[in-house]
């Protein structure tokens, strides 16, 4: 070790400086961790609170209120159960919400069966470089506007638009733009990078030495991959099928957009325009139920670590 | 801010009074009192969970006291935030802020206290080469070895020339041989800058290499406190003697005492002698220790029984079991008659065929002074102590 | 790596197949905007930037932008805020109730985005506010504030806390700390965090339609609206061609920034 130029000793500028008022605060707020606690958290809990929770329950109140039948407006407090018995008395009510569900667990197995291999070979076959590449590639066909992307699917759907080209030769039609199953094949587009990407991370996760574990253990390829991979990157598909599940349920976009079939969206929607806002925000417990049940059986599957 | 030529008064330089830290239900430190005087190379030593960086966090201000005061100095800074201390603190993975670079970093505490430029360009520079890393100021921290960020790490606390410098196991992220070399220039530079230097350690080489004065610490409280020599040669509880190196520890009862010796009657009926033991009278139950360096062993024809040669030394007899080469000894395994096993480190003097000497199974005689005898009070759960003292080393 | 070598080839081909599907509509979008036929044939009879100016000049546009920018900016201004406040608070403290308030945190973007537009359409309409910019841009707040918070506590797991200690061991106070240590080492979280946030309140629909009054025209409303209009289509090309454009470079920068934002801006 050198020895310094110079013996060290506390110079003079070392003395303590004079205590301003806002270190003697700053002190004051270090003995006090709860006070800097609700510094910090005080505002944007009253934020989500007040706004979004208190936006949610103002939902719940509307549901058990009536509607002036002249006005169309909803009279605060006055309790009752017409919007609910609206609902129950119409099967079309049902029908849409178990054809918003259906459609819902359709567009995710579909998501997950295309996302799965690509996932993988981004996780642990491509190269670094071409790695960043993918994930960006992921990345601008997720974040390009929602709105546009559903314009352009309208555009390739409908009569002489590409998809007529590309079926013509063979003397069929497009399917146009009011069949269901372009719902489900832009939905299944919209909401692909969502469960890509948490897949993606998932697959990065899993150590080697579990994959060469299993092979010197004598798993084979595939062995390995349902045994072992399947198995570790389950949590992630989960987290991932919380976006494409809740995505589905609650569009109303793409379902007016490129086809006539109505979802549980468009049931809110219409409603809420003022023209039955209590029927809207009832029927609107369904998803709230349905996502609610959702959550807690992927937090219990462990997909919360992955989000 | 006391300079470091007035603080030679009486006090000491930290004084822990009674001071207790409880995490919920958990209690880490258990009612500590502890002086650390000015210019002292202290450690506090022990197995993880023993409380050793509790009290350390708590003399840095990073965590509140429960009970009990701590002075540093003159000045209770029991309720002091840590940036009102007089003291710095090395961290273990050593906290470099990875956004400045080393200039930045070292110059950081003086930057807080509005030290003029040119000072501060005078005082990093010193600093840096202090620590043997001159003209590193424009790195990157992320450019630097481990020990190089512990070189940063230890400028940029001995900067501000504090009263006190904690350290908070700074060496345990490097690898052996750069530890020992740390270890003597940590040493060196203590000396060099005069400052207090607090160190907790799980290591108990490291802790005896560098210390004035070491505290053994078990269970939140301080379980034996002095010299590494005090520590080494007189351990005052079976897990001091097994925490710092090994021991062998026989059980007997105290027979009497004559001439500053005390008579142990050990449980095989073989009595041995042990010097400047006080406090035990005839009838305790003791364990009698004893290191494996101290211990001569010597071959016994089987028929022979162990004989003290000049009736003042301290014999006993046992069979090899394991006999391992390591080089500047070879270490054997004996076991005696009474089924415990004893360690004995023999020096390899003669050189040729050392490993040979005493054969598994020989039987042999070990045989030590009573001076290097050392007493412990009531016997030894000796299964318990293996595991706690092991766990962590 | 052990797949065997057919594997990896079927799924290179997988791979190639998905990012066709992915890219396919964007492709044709911006090829359709320099189409000439109004009726969007496909494949265009012939190519013009005629569109292009009409677009420019067409005054609606030019508000509805103008609308969009105001209310992502506002918007992302207030979730730096909030956003970053609680990060810290969940972050750094432990304290009772600390789960219920990350599960609140990332409730607006678990539940479908209609929940929140008639959620807060109702609110609205109950307490009579005059719905507007102000109501389109708190909506846009409230699910902008888990972009930044998700952003800013992924950066702060990774930010040992013995460097805010460190601070504080060197002579810093709590105000000084976070200027010097803290907001540094999460200061491309935010920026990053930020343009996430520009980028979905400058696309958002689902929401805004509950929230906005008839007056008030965001892009995305302006395009939803005039999709309806046959006339209108070559203009909206060129508007969702722009908006593409506009909203895919600050992921594309937010990207750059931060390593992290790759899971995050799934979010």
């Amino acid at each position: 070790m050198a020895l310094p130029t110079a013996p060290i000793t506390a110079p003079e500028s070392l003395v303590p400086r004079r205590t301003s008022p806002r270190r003697k605060f700053g002190s004051w707020v270090h003995r006090r961790p709860r006070a800097r606690l609700v510094g910090l958290l005080a505002a944007p809990i009253t934020w989500m609170v007040i706004i979004y929770l208190g936006a949610l329950f103002i939902l719940l109140l509307n549901a058990f209120w009536a509607k002036d039948p002249f006005t169309g407006k909803v009279e605060p407090f006055s309790w009752t159960l017409d919007a609910f018995k609206t609902i129950a008395s119409n099967p079309v009510y049902t029908t849409i919400a178990l054809r918003t569900m259906g459609m819902a667990i359709l567009v995710t197995v579909t998501d997950a069966l295309l996302a799965l291999p690509i996932a993988y070979y981004m996780a642990r076959v491509a190269s670094p470089a071409k790695r960043r590449l993918l994930v960006v590639a992921i990345l601008i066909p997720l974040w390009a506007a929602y709105l546009v992307k559903v314009y352009s699917w309208r555009i390739i759907l409908q009569g002489h638009g590409l998809v007529d080209w590309a079926v013509a030769p063979f003397g069929m039609h497009g399917p146009g733009l009011s069949d269901i199953m372009n719902t489900w094949i832009v939905l299944s587009y919209l909401w692909l990078p969502y469960m890509i990407l948490p897949l993606f991370a998932g697959f990065e996760r899993v150590p080697s030495s579990l994959i060469e574990a299993s092979a010197d253990l004598g798993g084979r390829s595939m062995t390995t991959f349902r045994r072992v991979m399947l198995p570790l990157v389950f949590p992630a598909l989960v987290a991932g099928s919380i976006f494409t599940f809740s995505l589905t349920l609650g569009d109303y976009i793409t379902p007016d957009l490129v086809s006539d079939t109505k979802f549980i969206g468009n049931v809110i929607y219409d409603n809420a325009a003022n023209v039955n806002l209590p029927v809207a925000a009832a029927y609107s417990l369904i998803p709230i139920a349905i996502m609610v049940v959702y959550l807690l059986v992927a937090r219990r599957l462990g997909a919360f670590e992955n989000l | 801010m006391t300079v470091s030529q007035t603080s030679s008064s009486a006090a000491p330089d930290i004084r822990i009074e009674r001071v207790s830290k409880r995490f919920h239900e958990v209690t880490a430190v258990d009612d500590l009192s502890l002086d650390i005087e000015h210019n002292e190379f202290f450690s506090m030593l022990g197995p993880s969970g023993c409380g050793k960086t509790t009290t350390l966090r708590m003399i840095a201000g990073f965590e509140e006291v429960t009970e009990g005061t701590i002075k540093l100095g003159d000045q209770d800074v029991t309720n002091t935030p840590p940036f009102k201390r007089d003291v710095n603190t090395v961290f273990q993975n050593y906290a470099l802020f990875p956004h400045l670079n080393v200039y930045e970093n070292v110059a950081f505490g003086l930057r807080r206290k509005k030290v003029a430029d040119a000072e501060i360009k005078r005082k990093v520079g010193e600093f840096l080469a202090l620590v043997e890393l001159p003209g590193y100021e424009r790195r990157k921290t992320s450019q630097l070895s481990g020990g190089q960020q512990q070189r940063v790490a230890l400028a940029r606390a001995l900067i501000n020339h504090p009263r006190v410098l904690l350290l908070d196991e700074p060496l345990g992220a490097l690898d052996l041989k750069l530890r020992k070399q740390m270890q003597l220039e940590l040493k060196r530079i203590q000396t060099e800058v005069g400052i207090t230097f607090v160190y907790v350690t799980h290591d108990q080489e490291e802790a005896m290499t560098m210390s004035d004065r070491i505290a053994v610490m078990r269970a939140g409280r301080i379980e034996q406190l002095g010299s590494a020599e005090d520590l080494y040669e007189r351990p005052a509880t079976a897990f001091v003697a097994g925490f710092l190196g090994v021991s062998n520890l026989l059980e007997g009862r105290v027979t009497g005492a004559a001439n500053g010796m005390l008579e142990i009657a050990l449980d095989d009926g073989r009595s041995i002698r042990a010097a400047a033991a006080n406090g035990y009278s005839a009838g305790d139950a003791v364990s009698a220790g004893v290191r494996p360096e101290k211990l001569k062993i010597a071959k016994l024809d089987d028929g022979d029984a162990a004989t003290s040669a000049d009736g003042a030394t301290n014999v006993i007899e046992g069979r090899v079991t394991d006999a391992s080469y390591v080089g500047v000894s070879t270490q054997y395994v004996v076991k005696l008659d009474d089924g415990s096993d004893v360690t004995v480190y023999a020096q390899n003097l003669d050189t040729s065929g050392v490993s040979e000497q005493y054969p598994v199974d020989q039987k042999v005689q070990l045989s030590w002074s009573p001076k290097h005898t050392f007493v412990i009070g009531g016997r030894v759960d000796r299964a318990a102590l293996e595991e706690e003292v092991t766990e962590d080393a | 790596m052990t797949e065997p070598r057919y594997v990896r080839v079927l799924l290179r081909i997988a791979t190639i197949g998905v990012l066709v599907f992915l890219f396919l509509p964007i492709v044709v979008l911006a090829i359709q905007a320099f189409n000439s036929s109004k009726l969007l044939t496909w494949p265009p009879p012939d190519f013009t930037l005629h569109w292009f100016s009409d677009a420019a000049g067409n005054p609606q546009i030019v508000q509805a932008f103008q609308n969009s920018i105001v209310a992502a900016t506002v918007a992302t201004i207030l979730a730096l805020i909030l956003g970053t406040l609680a990060a810290l608070a969940v972050q750094r403290y432990d304290f009772f109730g600390k789960q219920t308030i990350s599960f609140i945190f990332v409730l607006p973007l678990a539940l479908p985005g209609v929940i929140t537009g008639i959620a807060l359409r109702t609110s609205y309409v109950t307490f009579g506010i005059d719905l507007g910019m102000l109501t389109i841009i708190v909506g846009h707040a409230t699910f902008c504030v888990v972009v930044i918070y998700n952003n800013v506590i992924a950066r702060l797991r990774r930010v040992p806390r013995t460097a805010e200690e460190a601070s504080a061991d060197l002579g810093a106070d709590s105000f000084t700390t976070f200027r010097r240590v803290t907001l540094p080492a999460v200061r491309t979280a935010l920026l990053a965090g930020a343009l996430l946030a520009f980028g979905l309140s400058f696309d958002e629909i689902i929401v805004t339609i509950f929230t906005a009054g008839p007056g008030t025209q965001t892009i995305p409303l302006w395009i939803y609206s005039a999709i309806q209009r046959p006339n209108e289509l070559p203009v909206v090309n060129v508007v969702a061609v722009v908006v593409i454009l506009l909203s895919v470079i600050p992921v594309y920068l937010a990207q750059r920034l931060s390593g992290d934002v790759a899971a995050s801006a799934a979010l």
